[in-house]
């Protein structure tokens, strides 16, 4: 660096302030993998004495339901909220009509209105319904949630989109439904995958509403370490939330090997 | 190969054809016009002359207020675009980003469900005729502007349309790269004997490129016409200013026996009378500046010619000619084109001369319009 003294000065106190507030923000999460790994029947940290129990007690099927139930929920609310917003998204961004401006609203109000408020309103429906404690219960509950995740990015993406794209397909023989599919489709794809894959997050970490809609037989990962949490002070869920760190992490890193393999522009 | 691609060409009705938006804005004002099977007609006038809306409505993008479109006789005004069978190039070429040069030239032929092998062989023919044939693996932005405009093309004959329209494809070129491609689009044209509407704004394009001309301006035609016909006799100020350079002297019109006579500021000139001619009020006497001759004397004026004293502003070089733009006292200008072997006057003071059969007496432009 030929930079001069002041600047080299201040430059590297940004990076010393960069360093400490990223490790103020991921310290508290990485407490919890050797609390995860403790002896102990409590959060006491730093571990006194060290164990693998608390993930072999994971394969308690009180564990096992409630995280095959998150992956089967969440994995619905993604289709679903990439059908739903996708679908959505289109009416809002093409239709001139002064009534989107209204249900772009009504669409997002959900992330407005206090989740406890809704949570209430949807489980005394639900109740009527006898969707409490039902798979679907929890997949409309959460699609609901999650739609804004795919709206957002997807009317973003057909703002920018090039319209004539879609006259140069027609003009060639295509019709509205293969032009949707060859091409509309493929180029806000990445939106709409972005989108999925939020809504999926949103509703596999989802509390609030889960609370609600829990039945004893029927509930989800969050539902369960909270319980164990408040009910019980179980360490087991330090294990359960240090895999889902781990998950995550693997996530992130392949994302970004993903993205550093994408074809450059002026590779022939 | 490219005797392959062709085939019958397709000709156009615009009947009473008028669009006009919800807003009150008339894109187009009652259209006539007459598209001959196998002919390059450009469509030819400013920004929001409406010539791109006629683009439009023809290939089914925008459907008429009024009016109907014929090919070939049939009304095609409930057909949808994809079902029209016109190819389309587009300005910025719409090529997919997200498709290899192939996979975008065979995607009309994949609509129609054609046989892989034969798209590919279809494919290959039309590739070599633009001769992109070792491009076609790369993406649109792997490619030269110039290499997607004739992907673009590519894509729009592959499929053997009757009747292309191709709206101001060349205005993303640089000028040198448009010269090699107007060419190239005339060889098209003649190898496949099909007919083509061509929009621009670029008059010199259209003089270049075309069998026939039509001057759009204020959703109408003005003027429709062979490149020479509207060279030679413009029917109004606006086309002989739009279409090449012309010099304009605006006054009262009264008639001669062969000739039209017009009185403005700058003093009394002749030009031939036609259909276009007012028959009073206010007219343009219009010449070419190839037309006009400078003169240091009145005694040099040939006898009978049209003359107006002017003062040399600038002198252009233009390689194989001059340009001479001279001020008119009443605060007008005079274009005149020096050969190589005319002598250019030394004084700045001159009188710009032109015969009364170089010049004609029309339709004068609106106030708006000046």
């Amino acid at each position: 660096m030929a930079d001069t003294g002041p600047q080299t000065a201040s430059s590297r106190l940004l990076k010393i302030l960069c360093v400490l507030i990223a490790l103020w923000l991921v310290l508290p999460l990485f407490i919890i993998v050797p609390i995860s790994f403790s002896g102990e029947d409590s959060f006491s940290f730093p571990p006194r004495t060290w164990t693998l129990a608390r993930y072999a007690s994971l394969a308690d099927p009180a564990w096992t339901s409630a995280v095959l139930n998150s992956l089967a929920v969440a994995a619905l609310v993604a289709v679903l909220s990439a059908v739903l917003g996708t679908l959505a998204a289109f009416a809002i961004a093409r239709s001139r009509s002064g009534v989107m401006a209204l249900v772009r609203a009504l669409i997002l109000s959900p992330q407005v209105v206090p989740i406890v408020v809704f949570g209430l309103g949807l489980y005394l429906v639900f109740l009527r319904w006898n969707m409490v404690g039902t798979l679907w219960g929890f997949v409309i509950a959460h699609t609901v949630l999650a739609v804004p995740f795919v709206v957002i990015p997807v009317s973003a993406a057909l703002q920018t989109f090039d319209r004539s794209l879609e006259r140069a397909s027609a003009s060639l023989g295509a019709g509205p439904m293969a032009t949707f599919r060859q091409v509309t489709l493929p180029i806000i794809r990445p939106a709409v995958l972005s989108g999925a894959f939020l809504a999926f997050l949103s509703s596999f970490d989802e509390v609030v509403l889960a609370l609600f809609l829990k039945s004893p037989s029927y509930y989800t990962l969050p539902v369960q370490l909270y319980r164990r949490m408040t009910d019980t002070i179980d360490p087991t869920v330090a294990a359960v939330a240090t895999l889902e760190l781990c998950l995550v992490i693997a996530g992130v890193v392949i994302a970004l090997i993903l993205q550093s393999r994408r074809p450059s522009p002026d590779q022939s | 190969m490219t005797q392959d691609l062709s085939r019958t060409a397709a000709g156009v009705q615009f009947v009473g054809v008028s669009k006009t938006y919800p807003t009150g804005l008339t894109a187009i004002a009652q259209l006539d016009l007459d598209i001959r099977p196998g002919e390059f007609l450009t469509l030819l006038g400013p920004s929001g002359s409406g010539k791109t809306t006629a683009l439009n409505l023809l290939a089914g993008f925008q459907s008429p207020t009024t009016g109907q479109i014929l090919v070939d006789g049939k009304d095609i005004g409930a057909l949808p675009p994809y079902k029209r069978d016109i190819g389309v190039v587009f300005q910025h070429y719409a090529l997919f980003p997200h498709m290899t040069v192939r996979e975008n030239t065979g995607y009309p032929l994949k609509q129609r469900r054609m046989p892989k092998d034969e798209i590919a062989r279809r494919v290959d023919d039309v590739l070599r005729m633009v001769a992109l044939e070792a491009y076609g693996d790369r993406l649109p932005r792997q490619l030269s502007g110039g290499q997607q405009q004739r992907v673009a093309v590519a894509r729009a004959i592959v499929f053997r349309p009757r009747l292309l329209l191709m709206d101001e494809p060349l205005g993303a070129l640089d000028r040198k790269l448009r010269e090699s491609v107007q060419l190239e689009l005339k060889r098209i044209h003649r190898d496949l004997g099909v007919t083509i509407v061509f929009v621009t704004h670029d008059q010199e394009e259209a003089l270049v490129m075309s069998d026939r001309i039509a001057i759009f301006d204020q959703g109408r035609i003005r003027q429709i016409g062979t490149a020479s016909a509207l060279y030679d006799a413009p029917v109004s100020q606006f086309v002989a200013q739009f279409l090449g350079e012309s010099n304009c002297l605006v006054g009262k019109v009264d008639h001669l026996p062969r000739l039209s006579r017009v009185t403005t500021a700058a003093g009394v000139f002749h030009g031939v009378t036609s259909d276009a001619t007012p028959q009073h009020g206010t007219a343009a006497v219009v010449t070419r500046p190839e037309r006009c001759r400078l003169f240091t004397a009145q005694s040099e004026v040939p006898e009978g010619w049209n003359q107006v004293p002017a003062r040399i502003r600038d002198v252009v070089y233009l390689g194989a000619l001059r340009k001479v733009v001279a001020d008119l006292r009443d605060g007008g200008t005079f274009t005149v084109i020096f050969q190589p072997d005319q002598i250019l006057p030394a004084a700045p003071d001159v009188l710009v001369a032109f015969p009364p059969d170089a010049a004609r007496v029309v339709l004068a432009d609106g106030p708006k319009n000046h």
